[in-house]
């Protein structure tokens, strides 16, 4: 009997800001639903996240940013991940992020952003149901 | 989940041993994934990768949380890399018990070598195997070393004395102590003090160091007089956060290679390590399809009514299950 | 004696009414938890009564307001005498458009300034450094040199007003520009007054702005007190701050507890460098958070006020009154507001600032009901403002001081929490003091612990968040949110290399080289930092100049 599947999925906070509370709240609570969860760090650069993504073979990237930098970084991620020849890693955002820009973010090819209050239960869903085969 | 998109860049599955002989990271850590689910995939590419493997040399990195492991190994890392050689590195974290789940937050303290085309970083989750590493870490060890990595380091989980397995696969392995944590004691009694070649004592710039180094250094000696060990571990002083004792540390490394080659020590263990594994590697294969079989018709569930009810007992059960077996596999064995 | 007859009686009649009355109406319809809790995990009784305040002694315990112990406030006539200093946050993008809202604050009736620098200023890179990419201007403004800082006073007296800046790691650097700005105004040192976080322990454990390791960290905080002590005596030079560490997840009590191990850690730096007690410790103030729980938060700044005196005179013999006083600016909770039904938020924050102003605070930001959302708008922050001025002028907490003294409930909470204080404080201890127990992971692994099980109970709807797991609603997206400007950091890297072209060349390298040696010395760095910001060495140049000293600092992470 071959191994359970585990999703692997990075969590990182690219940028200068120190507030890693949410992440490290949801770095625990995906392990706990089951997933093996690479916790980055602070003060991660796009190509550090990538890297890690690469390396570690990521099926998902999580990204937090509470210091607006979410425009800049997050696309950023999405592209180097593209160039790399890692389509279809699924990258998710949360944070502060303003509403008006998540329609932005998406088409940079960021699958969902979680805004502050969001379930956690919810998003565990989000990405057991849309992470690749 | 979605089902996969055909892409023209989707690994083939031929070309993975290929592109990993080649030097991408990126097959290899898609082998390292197939490793660890035990996926068939991985089979033909390991065939073609053996050859090509053990050319690396494998450094082992245990002793319990709190020691400074990641931070040691990421400075050895950079000293090693500033010699010219290629590092793979492999940080093993403990699997939830409870959820199946893991942090894997070595890799957090190894950041500057993200960049490092010369330094490849996997973190593992043991998934419920026990002694310190994943029950995969060996054969990743292989993949790393054809990927072109001249050392390999392991990180293991290094929680309790029974985290001893990495002898199975390192040359050399360290034992990092830390002074205050109680390790003086509790190593003294374990199986810690027999696997180590080089101990190191990290926060050595804390209270206690002196007397731990004191404590250890007799240890040591006492052991390779009253056992006869022929290898004198050295004790190596280091604060891996300010980047001090590295170069003494890799100095040492590099000395128990030479022992071991100069004795002819390092093909002995390397024989006895080939012999365990491949045993290993049988007695998991064969473990696995007999239980897929019995899982898969459901007779394992009559067994086991059948056994709880007192109806048949374990013994004879199991001798009926091998001679079937063995009747399928093939004309050899001995008969109930 | 009698009085402890009449404690018996008490005690009878409590347990009458318990088995009477309560257990008839309990029977008909139930309490709605089993278990009441506080939001810091302190069990809360149906009642509390004498019983619970049995051993309160009123001079010992509580004593009078500017007197040891100091429970009941650090000053004779609190706000009767004069209000807390309505101080609120503000500063983002450029150093004029901050200069402009600065004004406004004050014409509006502020008394005193706040500074927030962007993350490339706090973490100390310049603007056109790689790592500020994306960066600059977001959280605060950009300061690279002291042409910004001119700029961000532009017309304002520093002789005048106090200034509050909220910086760590090059809290040196910042402070150097600000006094250079004050020489230029014509204002004498000893008429400057502000005051510096400089806080890096708690950088360590909760925030992430921190640069280089902590011993040579110590080095720069304790320099800063040192300097400031002897020439700047009306700036308070050290912010010791529990705000981030409640913000990151801790109890009340944790906040409490770890950030006055964070101060006892920085007394004993000043103690070891040969410092005396009560030449400084009178300077060093504190930065406490304010959620909604009113009760609960007046008692834990009640405990801690008693605690920390009991500190000073006790471990460190302080004798000077002073010297015992905890001092403190309050931020109400960020972390508490919610990104829905951002309007409930001014609720939020008006209970808030009512309990840092029962709880005797010094001064006091208040959030902007659209902080969840984005850096808060100009109408937000005028609210803001008028919360605390609605309840100075119209609650009645500031005409007399410490009313919720001898209600059974707050003493009681106030003796529960200092007890956890003590208890934290002499785990630490144990573990070899501050450092020690941060290395060790102690401090950061209790703050998630508490994270984690708020984040259960929220999810598991046995906490309720009006509008996150209870009374929510659809609602349409926010408008008029402020949009930073994303050509700040263009402008401010086009800036530098002009600075950098037109500067004296000369003078700069020889204050950096002076400043290099004086670091590598016993010597105090002030002077020094002074010197380069003079020859316009900018923040990054500065902060380079330790790097190659002391190291970057890069600690373990604890999930």
């Amino acid at each position: 009997m071959a191994q359970e599947r585990k999703i692997k999925i990075i969590v990182a906070k690219p940028g200068l800001d120190g507030h890693d509370r949410g992440a490290k709240l949801l770095a625990r609570i995906f392990a706990e639903a089951g997933m093996e969860v690479v916790y980055t760090g602070l003060r991660q650069t796009p190509e550090m996240i990538v890297e890690a993504a690469l390396q570690e073979d990521a099926d998902v990237v999580g990204l937090s940013s509470l210091s607006g930098v979410h425009n800049y970084f997050f696309p950023r991620v999405v592209e180097l991940l593209r160039e790399k020849g890692l389509d279809d890693v699924l990258v998710v955002g949360g944070g502060i992020i303003p509403l008006e820009d998540v329609d932005g973010l998406k088409s940079a090819g960021v699958k969902a952003i979680f805004g502050p209050g969001t379930d956690t239960n919810a998003i565990v869903d989000f990405i057991k149901n849309n992470v690749r085969n | 989940m979605i089902p996969d998109v055909e892409r023209h860049s989707a690994l083939m599955l031929t070309d993975v041993a290929g592109e990993i002989l080649k030097g991408s990271p990126r097959a290899a850590a898609r082998l390292i994934t197939w490793l660890e689910n035990e996926d068939p995939r991985a089979f033909p590419c390991m065939e073609a990768l053996f050859p090509h493997s053990g050319r690396a040399y494998v450094i082992g990195i245990t002793g319990s949380p709190g020691a400074g492991k990641s931070t040691l190994t990421d400075k050895l890392t950079q000293t090693i890399r500033s010699s010219g050689l290629t590092v793979g590195i492999i940080a093993v974290d403990p699997s939830s018990p409870f959820t199946g789940g893991a942090v894997l937050g070595d890799r957090v303290r190894m950041s500057q070598l993200s960049l490092d085309p010369g330094v490849f970083i996997r973190s593992m989750a043991t998934r419920g195997f026990l002694g310190g590493m994943a029950r995969a870490t060996g054969e990743v060890v292989k993949v790393l070393d054809a990927l072109g990595k001249d050392i390999i380091l392991i990180e293991t989980v290094g929680v309790g004395q029974d985290e001893v397995d990495i002898i199975g696969i390192a040359d050399t392995t360290c034992v990092v102590l830390v002074p205050g944590l109680g390790d003086a004691i509790q190593s003294m009694k374990s199986g810690i003090m027999e696997i180590a070649d080089i101990f190191v004592i990290n926060k050595s710039d804390h209270l206690g160091a002196d007397q731990l180094y004191t404590e250890v250094t007799t240890r040591v000696e006492q052991d390779h007089h009253i056992k006869g060990r022929p290898w004198l571990a050295p004790v190596v002083k280091t604060v891996a956060v300010n980047n001090e004792g590295m170069e003494d540390l890799w100095e040492r490394i590099e000395g128990h290679r030479r022992y071991l080659k100069a004795s002819g020590e390092f093909m002995q263990r390397r024989r006895e390590r080939t012999g365990r594994e491949t045993l290993r590697m049988i007695h998991h294969e064969i473990f696995r399809l007999v239980r897929r079989r019995l899982e898969d018709t459901g007779e394992m569930e009559r067994l086991v009514g059948e056994i709880t009810d007192r109806k048949r007992d374990p013994y004879s059960v199991m001798k009926e299950v091998l001679s079937g077996w063995l009747k399928q596999a093939g004309p050899t064995g001995e008969a109930s | 004696m009698s009085e402890d007859k009449s404690l018996e009686k008490l005690k009878a009649a409590k347990e009458k009414w318990e088995q009477g009355s309560v257990q008839k109406t309990l029977s008909k319809a139930p309490e709605r938890r089993k278990v009441f809790t506080s939001i810091s995990d302190i069990p809360v009784e149906r009642l509390y009564t004498p019983l619970d305040v049995a051993d309160l002694d009123y001079e010992r315990d509580l004593g009078f307001p500017g007197e040891y112990p100091f429970t009941r406030g650090v000053q004779p006539t609190m706000y009767r005498g004069r209000f807390w200093t309505m101080r609120q946050y503000a500063g983002f993008g450029s150093a004029r458009e901050s200069n402009a809202r600065y004004r406004y604050l004050l014409e509006q009736g502020q008394t005193g300034l706040s500074v927030a620098f962007d993350l490339p200023t706090q973490a100390g890179y310049d603007s056109d450094h790689p790592l500020s990419m994306g960066e600059v201007g977001k959280v605060g403004v950009a300061i690279d040199s002291i042409e910004d800082m001119r700029v961000l006073f532009d017309s304002i007296p520093l002789d005048k007003v106090t200034t509050s800046m909220t910086i760590n790691a090059p809290a040196t650097v910042l402070l150097a520009m600000y006094l250079a700005i004050a020489e230029e105004q014509g204002v004498p040192f000893g008429k400057v007054g502000g005051t510096v976080q400089n806080d890096i322990l708690k950088e360590i454990t909760v925030r992430g702005q921190y640069i280089y390791p902590p011993k040579p960290s110590m080095r720069l905080t304790v320099d800063l007190i040192d300097y400031c002590f002897k020439e700047v005596p009306k700036w308070n030079s050290i912010s010791i701050s529990g705000y981030h560490i409640r913000e990151a997840g801790s109890t009340a009590g944790q906040e409490m507890a770890f950030t006055l191990a964070d101060g006892i850690a920085y007394v004993q730096a000043c103690v070891d460098r040969g410092m005396a007690v009560d030449s400084f410790a009178p300077r060093l103030s504190f930065f406490f958070n304010s959620f909604t729980n009113v009760l609960e938060e007046v008692a834990k700044f009640r405990a801690g006020r008693r605690y920390w005196a009991k500190v000073m005179k006790e471990r460190f013999g302080a004798k000077d009154p002073r010297s015992m006083m905890m001092r403190y600016h309050v931020q109400t909770g960020g972390v508490t507001l919610t990104a829905q039904q951002p309007i409930n938020n001014v609720v939020r924050v008006a209970l808030q600032a009512y309990a840092a102003a029962l709880g005797g605070c010094q001064s006091l930001h208040t959030n902007s009901y659209d902080e969840a959302l984005c850096l808060p708008t100009q109408e937000a922050v005028t609210v803001a403002l008028r919360t605390q001025q609605i309840v100075a002028e119209e609650s009645g907490a500031a005409d007399t001081i410490d009313p919720l003294a001898g209600c059974y409930f707050v003493e009681a909470m106030t003796d529960r929490i200092e007890a956890e204080i003590d208890d934290y404080i002499k785990k630490i201890d144990a573990m070899g003091g501050t450092l020690a127990a941060i290395e060790q992971g102690f401090v950061q692994k209790e703050i998630q612990n508490s994270a984690y099980r708020f984040q259960r109970e929220i999810e598991s709807g046995e906490r309720v968040y009006v509008g996150i797991n209870k009374y929510t609603m659809e609602e349409p997206p926010p408008a008029n949110l402020l949009k930073v400007d994303m050509s700040v950091g263009e402008v401010e890297a086009a800036k530098l290399k002009k600075l950098r072209a037109e500067r004296d060349a000369g003078k700069w390298k020889a204050a950096l080289d002076h400043l290099r040696e004086v670091s590598q010395s016993e010597e105090n760095v002030m002077p020094a930092v002074i010197e380069a910001v003079k020859a316009r060495a900018t923040v990054g140049e500065i902060c380079d100049v330790w790097r190659g000293i002391y190291g970057e600092y890069r600690p373990k992470e604890f999930v």
